[in-house]
């Protein structure tokens, strides 16, 4: 595997658009002192070079937990994987040791965070953060690692970034200081991006320059990238698809379009409704009722049947799985008894 | 009082707070930093005000010095007609009563080693008249039930509740005192997107039965114009653009307005007119 900069067909795992990343059945297990949480059930997804793909929930679903997985950052010793395989360019990253997965994840997949102020080390300078990467895992110089470090600087929009680079992070906004995040983690080129609640903390109108620079770089490098988000209107600019996660399983998944537009299940569905829009002004909001389930004890049947308006005896004995009916899109997929008269009622 | 018709319950006349540079050795004052400066507004009985801006552009600063957690460097506030701009502690109290507080955090806000009760009935402890202490419990279980929680569970503690709960926890505490305004500074910011919708359509219910005014301050668009009458948006401390939220989200007139608007996302990007 070659690490330059080409375009999104890197032939050695992208070819006619073949996954980048598999992850496939995952299950994430944490023991807690009342009992076993299954933070993730059976959670399976692909994203193929120069794609996006989000992942939305609300807190508590699994989509960072997601994150962990791939990362090798579960909590030890309370978080584990428990099943499922993690495939990227031929290697089951869920069965490896988390020093082998860090090797990897350091330069092929990287990762940004919410928070860019805990991410970043408050008492060294920006560039010496930046170029840490080159020198570590590229063994340059530290003359050639700064020099790189400016560039990426630049790259990612930091004004006058000669000067800036001497300084420490809390002389940075927000928005800058999630620049200079990403610098770090596309500082290795890598092929997948994992951006975790990238924009959470900004300002609306930071928060858009944030989106369109990530999409700009992705352009530009052909990396697949996956965007978690609890936000469903931040990532549909961004994202062609999508996985919406509800206490740890997905329940629906496809052309972020197609779901929005005609959403197969009641929880999707409930969500849109929840957003306050020209619509809803002056009238009453329609949320969803009650509260996301606890993850120690969840309802038998479908998880979300408690909350569910539609809910009827066989939500509540049997979970749903996700499947495609005929005449929905390619690639739509709900996990919902009754997702044809969801479609329907639309 | 004045009569009730004519006077607006909350008046802020040209608001000026600066916060001092103090020289690192002697404390001296060196400069200020104008948090807010020149900001008017009205709040009439049981309308809703919207204050947006990015963060530092003062909209918490304004909340803090209407309730007077911080002191203004300049400008009148008036409540219910009476000027407050520089009234004691002491003489504070009475009005304090009237403009309650629903905070951000709802798990930062709240005491962790009080129960329900405890939470709810602590302003009459200090406000010893609004309710006789023999009918605390059951004040509290009313409060409870208004503002949607199961009464039962009066004695349990913050951790036990999920945050939407919390939220509203603290909106039956700001509701103890039967106030006439209510400053909710991000109250729905902290929550899910489903339980978010929620708490507004609460905050929607108890206007209408009560009739409270609110100053409500978010960064969320969209969560202001549902909710708002009328809007000013800050930026910088100073006013950009003020009025009714028809008119400055239909027909913005500022540029600043103009950019904050082209930014909030929108579910279905397709649906714009732009795109």
């Amino acid at each position: 595997m070659t690490t330059t900069q080409t375009g999104p067909l890197n032939p050695s795992t992208s070819m006619s658009g073949a996954p980048l990343l598999s992850v496939q059945d995952l299950t994430v297990e944490f023991s807690t002192a009342a009992g076993v949480a299954r933070a993730l059930d059976g959670v399976s997804f692909e994203v193929s070079a120069g794609e996006t793909l989000a992942i939305l929930g609300e807190s508590g679903s699994g989509k960072s937990t997601t994150a962990q997985a791939i990362m090798a950052l579960l909590p030890k010793p309370a978080g584990a994987i428990t099943g499922g395989k993690i495939l990227y360019a031929g290697r089951d990253l869920a069965a490896e040791p988390a020093s082998k997965v860090r090797e990897v994840c350091g330069t092929e997949i990287a990762m940004i965070f919410q928070d860019p102020l805990s991410s970043l080390n408050p008492v060294f300078r920006v560039g010496a953060q930046v170029a840490e990467p080159f020198r570590r895992r590229r063994g340059m110089g530290r003359r050639d690692a700064w020099a790189r470090a400016l560039d990426l600087l630049k790259r990612v929009g930091i004004p006058d970034a000669e000067t800036r680079i001497n300084d420490y992070p809390h002389q940075f906004s927000g928005g800058q200081r999630q620049r200079i995040m990403i610098a770090m983690a596309l500082a290795l080129d890598p092929k997948v991006l994992i951006a975790d609640e990238p924009t959470t903390a900004l300002d609306v109108t930071v928060q858009k320059q944030v989106m369109n620079l990530l999409a700009d770089l992705q352009a530009e490098t052909g990396m697949a990238m996956v965007l978690i988000s609890h936000d469903l209107g931040v990532v549909a600019e961004v994202a062609k698809r999508a996985a919406i996660m509800y206490a740890g399983r997905i329940v629906e998944t496809g052309p972020i379009r197609d779901m929005y537009d005609h959403p197969a299940h009641p929880y999707t569905s409930g969500l849109l409704d929840s957003i306050p829009s020209q619509s809803s002004v002056g009238g009453r909001l329609k949320p969803i009722v009650g509260s996301p389930p606890n993850l120690l004890n969840l309802p038998s049947g479908c998880a979300f049947n408690p909350r569910c308006p539609f809910a009827i005896d066989r939500c509540r004995e049997l979970a749903p799985t996700l499947r495609t009916p005929e005449g929905w899109s390619e690639g739509h997929q709900a996990a919902c008894h009754l997702s044809e008269e969801m479609l329907a009622h639309v | 009082m004045s009569s009730a018709g004519t006077t607006p319950l909350l008046r802020v006349t040209n608001l000026k707070v600066a916060y001092p540079i103090r020289s690192s050795l002697l404390q001296r004052k060196i400069g200020e930093n104008v948090a807010v400066d020149d900001v008017t507004f009205d709040i009439n009985p049981g309308e809703t005000v919207g204050l947006v801006g990015e963060s530092g552009s003062g909209k918490s600063t304004v909340a803090r010095a209407v309730i007077g957690l911080v002191k203004s460097d300049g400008g009148r506030i008036e409540f219910e007609g009476n000027d407050i701009t520089r009234h004691s502690p002491r003489q504070l109290k009475p009005v304090r009563r009237e403009m309650q507080m629903v905070f951000q955090d709802p798990y930062a806000s709240l005491n962790p080693r009080l129960t329900v009760r405890d939470l709810i009935a602590e302003a009459w402890r200090v406000h010893s008249d609004v309710v006789p202490r023999d009918r605390w419990t059951a004040e509290v279980k009313e409060l409870m039930e208004r503002v949607g929680l199961n009464p039962d569970y009066s004695d349990r503690y913050p951790h036990q509740f999920s945050g939407g709960q919390r939220q509203r926890i603290g909106i039956a505490r700001a509701l103890a005192l039967r106030p006439k305004l209510i400053i909710c500074d991000e109250p729905v910011s902290a929550l899910d997107v489903s339980v978010q919708a929620q708490v507004l359509n609460l905050l929607d219910d108890l206007q209408d039965d009560l009739g409270l005014a609110y100053l409500f301050i978010s960064h969320d668009l969209s969560v202001v114009e549902h909710l708002c009458d009328r809007v000013l948006v800050l930026h910088h401390g100073v006013v950009a653009e003020e009025g009714s939220a028809r008119e400055v989200f239909d027909h913005p007139r500022d540029d600043y307005t103009r950019a904050l608007l082209a930014a909030v996302p929108v579910a279905r990007p397709w649906l714009e007119p732009s795109s």
